[in-house]
């Protein structure tokens, strides 16, 4: 007769757990979610460079160091407050690769004479083509690349100042050391 | 009286005939934002509604992207048509978007290791359902077959005694007064 009672409750610690789930999973950010691309290696490209029209650039550009990739526009609020950031990546002597995207060339030049240039190269990707093959649905977003060329970590929306010292240097730290093999500890970004 | 209802009837007939002309060009400009792609084949038109109706959005919250008009939504559109028109199925359309953009863009989640609760939980729970109603059923038709058995029987009999001493009771009461 007890467990019978006991049993009418069972709805009750039901429905509390799945609230406490839910309510839990309120303060989620929708559009966090992790990139289709995580240890998947940078996807092929032909591109020309911001500076020179006449340059043809492809995915060995970021084989043999570590890279961070960061995708911009002109026409990108947010990527203008992120430039800072950026700046103070490359004082710091990470290699800064640029992908200007869906822009304008004139436009994408005359930006990084006005807020800065972090870039050691900027691909420029009018169509959004690359910023496609790298599940891009907005700017900025950021991509931190292994010496071999495969994705790491991604970064959607703006880098804070915090972001950079919490997360971005000790990732890129994290993924400077020599491949150890065990490619399960990728997981934990 | 009738010209003070003219002067009121006729600017609120004009007001809505523009109310509705407004409406109707709104509706015009946000067809018109989304563009369409037309195929000559007609499966393929049928196979592109249905791949744009069932992709969703990575930009926008909840929308399709055969219903979005954002950008990110444009350019997957035309990915789509391309594909099609390259003669790639449905299914290798659907993977070359998870590839970029994650399970997310899939309204229809595929059956793995972590969508098995998704796609099993409501089967799961109306075979719980239905196993609760039976237990209930079983037990109850049980419960009123069953005859008594003789330590019950007395208890009962007990119980009758004593409900009937009680009914009794002020009765008797009531004669002494």
């Amino acid at each position: 007769m007890n467990l019978r009672r006991l049993v009418l409750f069972l709805p009750l610690v039901v429905v509390v757990g799945l609230g406490a789930f839910l309510y839990q999973r309120l303060d989620d950010d929708p559009y966090a979610r992790d990139s289709a691309l995580l240890s998947r290696p940078f996807p092929a490209f032909s591109l020309s460079t911001l500076g020179d029209p006449q340059a043809s650039l492809d995915a060995s550009l970021l084989k043999g160091q570590v890279s961070l990739v960061n995708v911009w526009g002109e026409w990108c609020p947010t990527c203008k407050h992120e430039m800072p950031q950026l700046l103070d990546l490359a004082n710091r002597g990470v290699h800064m690769v640029g992908v200007d995207y869906k822009d304008k060339r004139a436009k994408g030049r005359q930006f990084l004479e006005e807020f800065g240039d972090p870039f050691s190269v900027n691909l420029f990707d009018p169509d959004g083509t690359l910023g496609f093959d790298l599940g891009v649905y907005g700017a900025p977003e950021t991509f931190l690349v292994d010496a071999e060329g495969v994705i790491r970590y991604h970064h959607t929306g703006y880098i804070r100042p915090e972001d950079v010292r919490d997360v971005i240097l000790p990732t890129l730290e994290r993924i400077a050391k020599p491949a150890t093999g065990a490619a399960g500890e990728e997981a934990s970004s | 009286m009738k010209s003070v209802l003219k002067s009121v009837a006729i600017p609120l007939v004009q007001a809505l005939v523009v109310l509705l002309f407004l409406s109707w060009l709104a509706a015009g400009k946000a067809q018109a934002a989304i563009e369409v792609h037309q195929f000559d084949n007609p499966v393929l038109q049928k196979r592109y509604d249905s791949l744009t109706a069932a992709l969703r959005c990575p930009k926008c919250q909840n929308q399709a992207i055969g219903d979005s008009d954002s950008p990110i939504a444009g350019d997957m559109r035309q990915n789509v048509a391309n594909l099609l028109n390259d003669g790639r199925s449905d299914s290798e359309i659907q993977n070359f978007m998870v590839a970029r953009f994650g399970e997310y863009v899939l309204y229809n989640p595929r059956l793995d290791g972590r969508t098995w609760l998704l796609w099993g939980g409501p089967a799961a729970l109306i075979a719980l359902g239905l196993l609760i109603v039976a237990l209930i059923v079983r037990a109850r038709r049980r419960a009123r077959v069953r005859a008594l058995d003789d330590d019950e029987q007395a208890r009962l009999s007990a119980l009758l005694d004593r409900h009937r001493d009680a009914g009794n009771a002020p009765q008797d009461a009531k004669e002494r007064s």
